[in-house]
């Protein structure tokens, strides 16, 4: 048998300079797989173990309603791209907005320069990257005309003022009233030197209100969002009447709450928002990051219990429209549903490229970044605490003196696993009734102790949408739970 | 990017092509390094250059629209424009922005050049260097899990259709440590240090590792604290983080807006302590990010907030300042609505107070040196906070780290609570203060 030669085919380093790519400039298509495949080639040659390239495009826009005004119509047109480079376990990245051939040439060359590699000498060969076809999840799934149909600024503008003027309606005391939108079309590439070539395109919107209400020297202020994914009809179909309602009963009841009283208590945590628990005391700490960092107590726990019989909790990708929705990862990776804790064992942590390449767990579909100038890592997409046993009446039967937290603020967890949650409403619970609002209450515990201490979870899971920022910038995330019962935490007031 | 005037010469051409006759550009183009360690390896490197550009438009009916984008060439900005165009109908139609009258006033003559950028490898090694003398410092110190050196080159520019065009070029470097402890039956420990200034080659290493090193040995024994009201001491760092969350108390939009502590007529009012005096001063020799004009062209100043308690002036845009007849004071944002913001705060002692306190004597203090999650603990439009901390109890000079506790309160009764505000000021990366006593907060311990 005689084999052919291929050399003749191949590309040679001094051929670079004269090459002519001529890909889509307004759209991510079929035509940057040879610039892209060249440009992989290349960084093979000069000795890198993978080379990533993630190009994105951004057409974005908020709307802010300030009373009965359109205070704000921000647009804002971003591309830009990122390469990675791994050398062993180490690796580097070069973000750019200069998506031209010499453009993204630079940024590899900078990239491979930083790891002590150099592009190849002149007669050296590029060898071939065979990327697969274009994955392309946006054609697949329709989603080539979403921006097309999302609402327009006149129909934002429009939409919000009449969900501030519902707002006016139903509150009371009201100092201010604010009413926000966003929009957030992103259009993403991926090539890879593996082979790997996926695109794809994420809708994501949200919509809310701030409520400032004062009365004397008592003031109260609320807010609510509501968001998704993949839905270009979202803002038209926004229910800003129930939205404007619970808001303004919200504000109202918290105008004149007290003060809660620093201490231990039992709480029972609402479901929705309340997610926002399991995903800073515990979701963080299984990212693959924290175990690069040696900053996770699970580190070592897989298959272990480090949580109640009574919890069970999943991160995915897949739910229909939630916030953290993604057909593939920032890695072109196809998300998935990973489950993380099964009646309190340890079954999965979650995983990116590199933190998969050192560690050793499995790549979970998680490498999510901001934009083209975070390397992607491993990031919490949707998750949630699985639905309970109890009933809320069971639950709240259960606590003689403690306290309902109803709406959650904001919260994080530091290197040591501490974390800490505002709430921004909450109520006094007394013989298992809910008795007086209060104020100014911030949840402190240990990871490792509070996962122990979710004993009871009801059967109403809801999901929220959340923005959570990490070591690859602010991403959308949905928490959830049901209505869960924590036996005892510490509570910061007065 | 595309330089300054060729963006000028862009935008004035397309422009009239689409027939806006009125326009300005905020832009800046940011070149940046930064790298990360993990036990003696780097860990990740990351380069980036990246440039982009705030177009505001006015229609015919003069309202504005506003588009930001990184595509600063010809057929960047020609879109830009068509879409702030296209915004600007929708645009408010009362208090409408217009150019700062301060657009051409003259800025302040500060250093404005780029340093030298270090070699990455010389940032790896020496980041290395310190990561391993830091591990070493300590047997109980295992880990250095958030650690960076990074340097930055920043040029940025304003240029409007009347002809006003200035820009700035900034270089500055930062390091930060933040070290962990492990010791068997004890709970990890952990504190950290950062330093800011114009290069690598200024960067005071040594004293970020020290700081870095003490702090975190210093928190390996550590008490509960009983829960009460202490009189509390915060740190310069700890004071500046509190002050900037209830910024919107000097925030002359956020006045407007309903969205503040202050109105209008607090101006004059005693809203803190005599012992208590506050600047805004961006052109601070201690700002290393230092800035001479904002976002709308107008030339940044000292600003005097405080003085001796007394509530004497607020932040403010072009905007703000016409509708409070007052001078822009050069905190301005560009954007659909211009937003301001802080620079460079300066605290400092009011007036004479009559008892000085000392840590080497005083007893029950808490000192809190680190305030965390601000994001979720402060209530900013209810002046309330409510936060977990890193500090210590101090007795007769002797200091004992506290295990997990939180720090609660109300701002303005803060400010008007503070018993002493030390002599000696600290220059921070985000602002000089000195140490700031207060009396009567409530902490939650045991």
């Amino acid at each position: 048998m005689t084999l052919s030669t291929y050399s003749s085919t191949l590309l040679l380093s001094q051929q670079l300079p004269t090459l002519q790519y001529s890909p889509t400039p307004a759209r991510f298509d079929e035509t940057w797989e040879a610039p892209l495949a060249t440009l992989l080639g290349l960084g093979r040659a000069a000795g890198a173990d993978l080379i990533e390239f993630f190009l994105e495009r951004v057409n974005y826009i908020s709307c802010l309603a300030e009373d009965d005004a359109i205070t704000s119509i921000s647009p804002r047109l971003t591309t830009g791209a990122g390469v990675r480079v791994f050398r062993g376990q180490a690796d580097c990245y070069v973000s750019t907005n200069d998506l031209s051939f010499s453009g993204l040439k630079s940024a590899l060359e900078k990239g491979l320069s930083i790891l002590g590699l150099q592009l190849p000498a002149p007669k050296a060969y590029i060898p071939e990257i065979n990327l697969e076809l274009l994955r392309d999840y946006a054609t697949k799934k329709g989603k080539d005309t979403w921006l097309a149909s999302c609402s327009s600024m006149r129909e934002m503008g429009e939409i919000l003022l009449a969900a501030n003027d519902k707002l006016k309606q139903t509150a009371s005391h009201v100092q201010s009233r604010r009413a926000t939108y966003f929009r957030d079309w992103q259009e993403v590439l991926v090539a890879t030197s593996d082979g790997t070539f996926a695109r794809d395109i994420r809708l994501t919107q949200s919509v809310g209100f701030n409520l400032l209400c004062a009365d004397g020297a008592n003031r109260s202020s609320i807010a609510e969002r509501a968001g998704t994914t993949s839905d270009a009809n979202f803002l038209r179909n926004w229910n800003y009447e129930t939205a404007a309602e619970n808001v303004s009963e919200s504000a109202g009841k918290m105008l004149y709450a007290d003060y809660v009283e620093s201490g231990t208590y039992p709480i029972i945590m609402a479901n929705h928002f309340g997610g926002v628990i399991f995903h800073e005391a515990c979701g963080h700490l299984l990212e693959t990051t924290q175990i690069e960092r040696k900053t996770t107590p699970f580190a070592d726990k897989k298959g272990e219990k480090i949580a109640h019989e009574s919890l069970t909790a999943w991160d995915e990708g897949r739910s229909e429209n939630a916030f953290g929705t993604v057909d593939m990862d920032d890695e072109g990776m196809p998300t998935q549903r990973t489950l993380l804790i099964e009646k309190g064992v340890l079954k999965n942590f979650l995983a990116d490229r590199a933190g998969s390449l050192r560690t050793g767990h499995p790549r979970t579909g998680s490498g999510r970044r901001q934009n083209y100038t975070f390397a992607a890592a491993s990031r919490m997409r949707n998750t949630y605490i699985a639905p309970g046993d109890y009933t809320l009446e069971e639950i709240f039967a259960s606590v003689d003196k403690g306290i309902y937290c109803k709406k959650m603020g904001g919260g994080s967890v530091g290197a040591t696993g501490q974390f800490n949650f505002g709430v921004d409403e909450a109520y006094l619970i007394e013989n298992g009734k809910i008795t007086k609002p209060l104020k100014g209450a911030i949840l402190i515990g240990e990871a490792t102790e509070i996962m122990n201490k979710i004993s009871m979870c009801s059967q109403d899971l809801s999901l929220a949408p959340g923005f959570c920022g990490s070591v690859s910038g602010s991403i959308y995330t949905t928490v959830g739970q049901p209505h869960i019962k924590v036996d005892s935490i510490t509570v910061g007031g007065r | 990017m595309s330089s300054i005037n060729e963006i000028a010469s862009y935008a004035k051409e397309k422009a009239a092509q689409l027939g806006i006759k009125k326009f300005d550009i905020y832009g800046s183009s940011v070149d940046e390094t930064s790298v990360q360690v993990d036990r003696g390896e780097p860990k990740q490197v990351k380069a980036s250059q990246r440039s982009g550009v705030t177009v505001r438009v006015w229609n015919e009916h003069n309202t504005v629209g506003i588009t930001s984008t990184t595509d600063v060439d010809a057929n960047g900005l020609e879109l830009a424009l068509k879409t702030a165009y296209e915004a600007s109908f929708f645009g408010a139609k009362e208090h409408v922005p217009d150019f700062s009258p301060e657009a051409f006033a003259p800025v302040a003559d500060i250093p404005n050049e780029k340093a030298t950028q270090a070699p990455v490898s010389n940032l790896i090694s020496s980041l290395i260097e310190v990561e391993k003398q830091l591990l070493e410092a300590h047997p109980a110190i295992k880990g250095v899990p958030y650690n960076g050196m990074a340097q930055r080159d920043i040029d940025k520019f304003y240029l409007n259709s009347e002809g006003a065009l200035r820009n700035e070029s900034r270089s500055y470097a930062s390091i930060y440590l933040y070290s962990k402890t492990e010791e068997e039956g004890r709970k990890p420990r952990s504190a950290g240090a950062m330093r800011i200034n114009r290069s690598v080659d200024m960067l005071d290493i040594d004293g970020c590792l020290k700081e870095a090193a003490e702090k975190t040995i210093s928190h390996l024994n550590y008490e509960k604290v009983k829960s009460g009201k202490y009189c509390v001491v915060f740190s310069p760092e700890a004071f500046l983080d509190l002050l900037g969350a209830f910024s919107n108390l000097f925030n002359a939009q956020s006045i407007l807006d309903k969205q503040s502590l202050s109105t209008p007529e607090s101006l004059g009012n005693e809203i803190a302590s005599p012992l208590l005096s506050l600047y805004d001063d961006a052109l601070h020799s201690g700002n290393i990010a230092a800035e001479t004009f904002d976002g709308e062209g107008t030339p940044t100043r000292r600003v005097s907030l405080v003085e001796n308690g007394i509530l004497t002036g607020f932040l403010h845009s072009s905007g703000t300042a016409k509708r409070l007849n007052a001078q822009p004071t050069g905190h301005a944002n560009m954007g659909s609505k211009v937003t301001v913001g802080s620079h460079f705060y300066h605290v400092f002692p009011g007036v004479g107070a009559e008892r000085e306190y000392s840590l080497d004597t005083a007893e029950n203090i808490i000192y809190i040196d680190d305030l965390q999650a601000l994001h979720a603990g402060v209530k900013a439009l209810q002046g309330s906070f409510s936060l977990p901390f890193d500090g210590w109890m101090v007795s007769n000079g002797k200091w004992t780290s506290i295990d997990s506790a939180t720090v609660a309160g109300d701002f303005l009764t803060v400010l008007k609570s503070i018993v002493y505000v030390e002599k000696e000021e600290k220059v921070t990366p985000g602002g000089v203060c000195p140490r700031i006593w207060v009396d009567g907060l409530s902490i939650t311990g045991d």
